[in-house]
């Protein structure tokens, strides 16, 4: 022991650390905030951590090379021994880094963290949140495969939308004029050097501001923030009730980054690596590419926005909520702090997380998209052709060679672009039928150009028998009053 | 130390040296700005599209879409298969072609066709298509790209070499939605 204190004094007195490393770790904070909740933002830095390791062990093998990435990424999964398990850390870490970032900035904003003095702490925050984004997106630019490819041109389409330098803004994102060699490797170098260097800076900060500033108090109702008396208020919050931070605080804190250490490992065991998919072939069109979980609310909110406002939306819409949320401490810099007394920044945050986990949930299922192979993989079910005519057995032919269930369903099977058809004939009349199927309308294609008249006569036929047995399909009443009859023969 | 007019010689030297860091930060801000808008310069000067071929107009039948591959007119050796690239031939007539971009006018991603209906439907977001690119339905706000063509000695050519994008569509240069030759 004796010869570990000698090394260790000799270094010490060179390098001078241990002093001020005593005291930070020693500093005192305010008595309720070793608390469960203020565990996110030190669990954050350690799966930062761990994926500048696993990022560096990947890079070990990976080859930034649009015609070699895939391949290298299968040798990761198959011809290195454990890597796989190495993509699965580097990928489940990724997704948790997200996730506790944002559990991180919802507390911080709960707890009123951002009001006076810690605008700037907030702000610098803020810009993390940008820059592991930009991490989550370059990173899946990386695993090079179909969705990677497709998900490029989903990017590049976003920004040859911006008016002026449209054009010039996707050959800078590209490298050239396609998605090829060159895009790959300056999103490798954005995701290997750019992002993670900012990431750095930025980090360093926030943590230098957090403990200049102190960690934020825990919030008493009541209890408001004015920039005059703050500064005071605090001081006896820490040193006077507060705690030593080391050991009072920081048990917490590496408890919960050790329980989400392990609960990545967990994951990457039993869930494994994610992808690659498909090669990043662009000749091979049978694929519907998808985001990783994190811009699904993205993809979906993509097909819901109206066409004319939707490069509007898309191009404001982030600038918008970036400088909302930069100038939030500006606007509410002073005042209370606890949830318990600010409503609207609870609701707030209920609205947001119940916007984003719709869309979320929408994309998983992507409604709006035509399932592209049910006209020839689900049959109609017996019970729309039993004890049908000849006639109406052969519409119900042309509503699977036309491909109307890649988009309509029957009995919960097939599309759900447009509406389920199940009860059309309840909803439209004979001659509805017939105006929709040939000039279509409310987001159905005219097949008018596409099917003989016969054609359309069968599959105006099948569709009249879709309605409940115990009901009568609509009917044109004015039509049964002009013809002088009480009621039009139903078919 | 201090001269008459507040200005001592050691200032004036750390001045003179920042002046020295700021010309030469200029002079090497220049070659990386124009290194790093390679890609943007590079159009201007040299441009990125070129006539390519299709094959012989044998393997479009008269009426039909077909599936159609091209190598990228500018490739490095490392874009292994990302610089091949699909597109639909519509051959209308004997002399007549469309030929469209494989990318969804919404948002790029790629467009499947269907004979039996006469559509293209896109996988992403809903977008159709009828068979002449036109937009039928979905987020599309307009039909799809469609590239130049030529036939040259029996082979079908078109003008490609850049992704059309919303922004910077391959057929406004040529002047409009319908075919052009």
């Amino acid at each position: 022991m004796r010869l570990i204190q000698k090394v260790g004094d000799w270094f010490d007195l060179r390098l001078q650390l241990g002093a001020p490393i005593r005291e930070t770790a020693e500093h005192p904070v305010p008595r309720e905030t070793a608390s469960w909740f203020y565990v996110f933002g030190s669990a954050a830095l350690t799966v930062f951590m761990l994926q500048m390791v696993t990022g560096i062990l990947l890079a070990l093998i990976y080859v930034p090379s649009a015609g070699e990435a895939w391949n290298s990424l299968q040798t990761l999964n198959h011809g290195v021994s454990l890597g796989w398990f190495i993509r699965a850390l580097h990928g489940w870490g990724s997704n948790f880094m997200l996730a506790i970032v944002f559990i991180h900035m919802v507390q911080v904003f709960l707890f009123g963290a951002y009001k006076f003095p810690r605008e700037l702490t907030w702000i610098v925050g803020v810009l993390l949140l940008l820059v592991t984004l930009g991490m989550a997106f370059t990173g899946q630019v990386l695993r090079f495969d179909q969705d990677a490819y497709w998900g490029l041109g989903i990017g590049a389409s976003i920004a040859s939308r911006v008016p002026v330098i449209g054009p010039w803004a996707v050959k800078l994102m590209l490298g050239g004029p396609i998605i090829a060699g060159a895009t790959l490797s300056r999103f490798f170098a954005l995701h290997v050097f750019v992002v993670p260097g900012l990431l750095i800076a930025f980090v360093s900060v926030h943590l230098l501001m957090v403990l200049k500033l102190g960690i934020n108090e825990w919030p008493m109702p009541g209890r408001i923030v004015r920039r005059a008396t703050y500064m005071q208020e605090y001081h006896e919050l820490t040193h006077k009730q507060g705690v030593p931070f080391v050991p009072n605080a920081v048990w917490k804190d590496i408890l919960f980054s050790g329980f989400i250490l392990l609960s990545i490992a967990v994951c990457a065991v039993y869930f494994g690596p994610f992808g690659p998919g498909g090669q990043p072939d662009p000749t091979i069109i049978q694929t519907a590419p998808r985001p990783d979980f994190f811009f699904l609310w993205l993809y979906a909110l993509l097909t819901f926005l109206p066409p004319a406002a939707e490069t509007p939306i898309l191009l404001i819409g982030p600038a918008i909520g970036i400088v909302v949320l930069l100038a939030l401490p500006f606007v509410a810099g002073e005042g209370e702090k606890s949830w318990k007394r600010r409503p609207i920044a609870v609701l707030t945050i209920l609205l947001v997380a119940v916007s984003l986990g719709t869309l979320t949930h929408l994309a998983e299922h992507t409604p709006w998209s035509p399932v592209m192979d049910a006209w020839s993989s689900q049959p109609i079910p017996a019970e729309f052709l039993q004890g049908r005519t000849a006639l109406e057995r052969h519409g119900a032919l042309v509503f699977q060679a036309k491909q109307c269930h890649n988009c309509h369903s029957l009995d919960n099977k097939g599309g759900q672009r447009g509406p389920a058809l199940d009860a059309v004939a309840l909803r439209l009349t004979e001659d509805q039928l017939i105006r929709q199927v040939i000039q279509g309308g409310g987001n159905m294609p005219a097949y008018g150009k596409n099917l003989s008249p016969a054609e359309t006569t069968a599959l105006v036929a099948f569709l009249e028998t879709l309605h409940p047995a115990n009901q009568k399909p609509a009917r044109n009443a004015s039509q049964a009053m002009a013809l002088g009859t009480s009621e039009v023969s139903p078919r | 130390m201090n001269s008459e007019n507040g200005m001592s010689r050691r200032a004036a030297l750390v001045k003179l040296g920042v002046l020295l860091n700021s010309v030469v930060g200029v002079f090497l801000a220049v070659p990386i700005v124009r290194y790093l808008l390679s890609p943007v310069t590079r159009e201007k000067k040299v441009g990125y599209e070129s006539w390519l071929s299709l094959g012989g107009l044998e393997q479009f039948p008269a009426g039909q879409t077909r599936l159609a591959t091209y190598r990228n007119p500018v490739v490095n050796s490392w874009d292994g298969e990302t610089g091949d690239i699909a597109c639909w031939v519509r051959r209308v007539d004997d002399q007549t072609f469309q030929v469209f971009a494989i990318n969804c006018a919404h948002l790029g991603c790629p467009v499947r066709w269907f004979a039996q209906s006469n559509l293209f439907m896109c996988p992403c977001h809903g977008g159709a298509y009828y068979q002449d690119g036109s937009r039928a339905s979905g987020p599309p706000e307009r039909g799809l790209f469609q590239y130049q063509y030529k036939i040259e000695d029996g082979k079908l050519l078109i003008k490609a070499g850049e992704m059309p994008t919303p922004g910077q569509p391959v057929a406004s240069k040529a002047g409009g939605k319908t075919t052009c030759a």
